[in-house]
């Protein structure tokens, strides 16, 4: 069998998805042997499958996820988180009062310096902690949490971290996630008048 | 890239318990559902609506419907193609309100049986994948396939950036598969030509889409 350099351009798609029966595949491959313009056609469309199906070719907007979630999670009902949520809000206002007092009285300075992990419950995510990522993963990790599942890992800090768009490990980072989006929820839930 | 069969078995196993457990309630799975998709749906409405305000905006609702008609979903169906196929049409609904003034490209209105001849018989063999890193590069490749017209553009977005397999595509768009396989040949040679100028050559020389019609 013999083809034209049309006919080997009308399956090159076919040819690249291996959906050829096998005469017409080795006419294509003899053809192809001696055209250096099918050639180059075949490797430029190979080419252009491959560069498009790369994970790397498109990012997703800083922060992302997160906008996606509270996005989500106005939507969620809660049969028995609204109050809850208040629960644990009152909580953490009041840690923070406390806190602020505690810290200002200087007899317990040292009080306030051991309370640091206590804190962040009610804080962001420290944007200069030192997190690991993988570029085949998505969420970013403690170094040495137990669900980081590819042995491949980079150091970053936490708020480079998130400008490329991983989102924080609900595992390790659980602290930050599950009060930060609380937090996020209180003024909702007032206007939804709950 | 692909997982292996036997991951990605216990990876749908995983999944359709998760479904059955949001379903019974437990909604807070969810998150853990849409988490490893949420790139993919927002790459479809991005490819689709070409802004990433839009792409953004599309990407939640669509998020959102497929949260509130998880109900809906049929357990033999893939999820990612169910949601890919709510993307896609959130984005297609979107692009109709927002764009329907605007003419769609010429190519869009070209026989798609009629064959294609390639334009540029550039040789472009080496592609070394850091060409990715590069930002320029990318976002040569994302005008590129912007300027596709949209039949070709959505085809060649679920099957080559997007990995579905041809018949899910073809399921995902409502057309026949003959059509995925004509159209994507077509998406595929004019990428190719629209690129090869500049990956084979330098990138300091205008890509030839430059010229093209680009009516948005």
């Amino acid at each position: 069998m013999v083809v034209s350099c049309e006919e080997v351009w009308r399956e090159i798609s076919n040819y690249l998805e291996g959906e050829l029966d096998p005469n017409l595949r080795a006419a294509m491959a003899e053809h192809l042997r001696e055209c250096k313009h099918c050639t180059a056609v075949l490797d430029g469309t190979r080419n252009v499958v491959q560069l498009y199906g790369d994970e790397r070719m498109f990012e997703v907007p800083a922060g992302f996820s997160g906008r996606l979630h509270r996005k989500l999670e106005s939507a969620m009902p809660r049969p028995r988180g609204g109050a809850f949520g208040w629960m644990v809000a009152f909580a953490a206002a009041a840690v923070l009062l406390i806190s602020f007092e505690v810290g200002s009285s200087s007899a317990f300075t040292r009080l306030q310096l051991r309370s640091e992990h206590a804190q962040p419950a009610a804080t962001p995510i420290p944007p200069d902690m030192m997190v690991v990522v993988s570029d085949e993963g998505r969420t970013f990790h403690v170094a040495g949490c137990k669900f980081i599942h590819d042995k491949q890992v980079r150091t970053l800090t936490a708020r480079d971290a998130m400008r490329e768009g991983y989102v924080p490990c609900v595992r390790c980072m659980r602290k930050y996630v599950d009060v930060g989006s609380l937090q996020q929820k209180i003024p909702e839930e007032r206007e939804g008048g709950e | 890239m692909a997982l292996s069969a036997v991951e990605s078995s216990a990876e749908k196993i995983n999944e359709a318990m998760l479904i059955r457990r949001i379903r019974n309630g437990e909604h807070e799975l969810f998150y853990d559902l849409i988490r490893p998709y949420e790139r993919r749906v927002y790459v479809t409405t991005f490819a689709i609506l070409r802004n990433p305000a839009d792409a953004e905006d599309a990407a939640q609702e669509a998020v959102l419907k497929a949260f509130k008609n998880i109900g809906q979903f049929r357990e033999e169906a893939r999820f990612s193609t169910w949601l890919i196929q709510i993307a896609v049409n959130e984005a297609r609904m979107r692009r109709r309100k927002e764009h329907a003034d605007v003419m769609e490209p010429i190519v869009d209105r070209q026989d798609e049986e009629g064959n294609y001849t390639p334009r540029d018989f550039a040789d472009w063999r080496e592609i070394p994948s850091e060409t990715l890193e590069r930002k320029e590069i990318r976002e040569k490749l994302i005008e590129a396939l912007a300027s596709l017209g949209e039949k070709y553009r959505e085809v060649f977005l679920l099957r080559d950036v997007q990995h579905l397999s041809i018949e899910e595509t073809a399921k995902s768009l409502g057309i026949s598969v003959a059509s995925v396989k004509t159209r994507l040949l077509r998406a595929r040679l004019m990428l190719r030509d629209l690129l090869a100028p500049g990956l084979a050559g330098s990138w300091t020389s205008k890509l030839s889409f430059a010229k093209g019609n680009k009516p948005w």
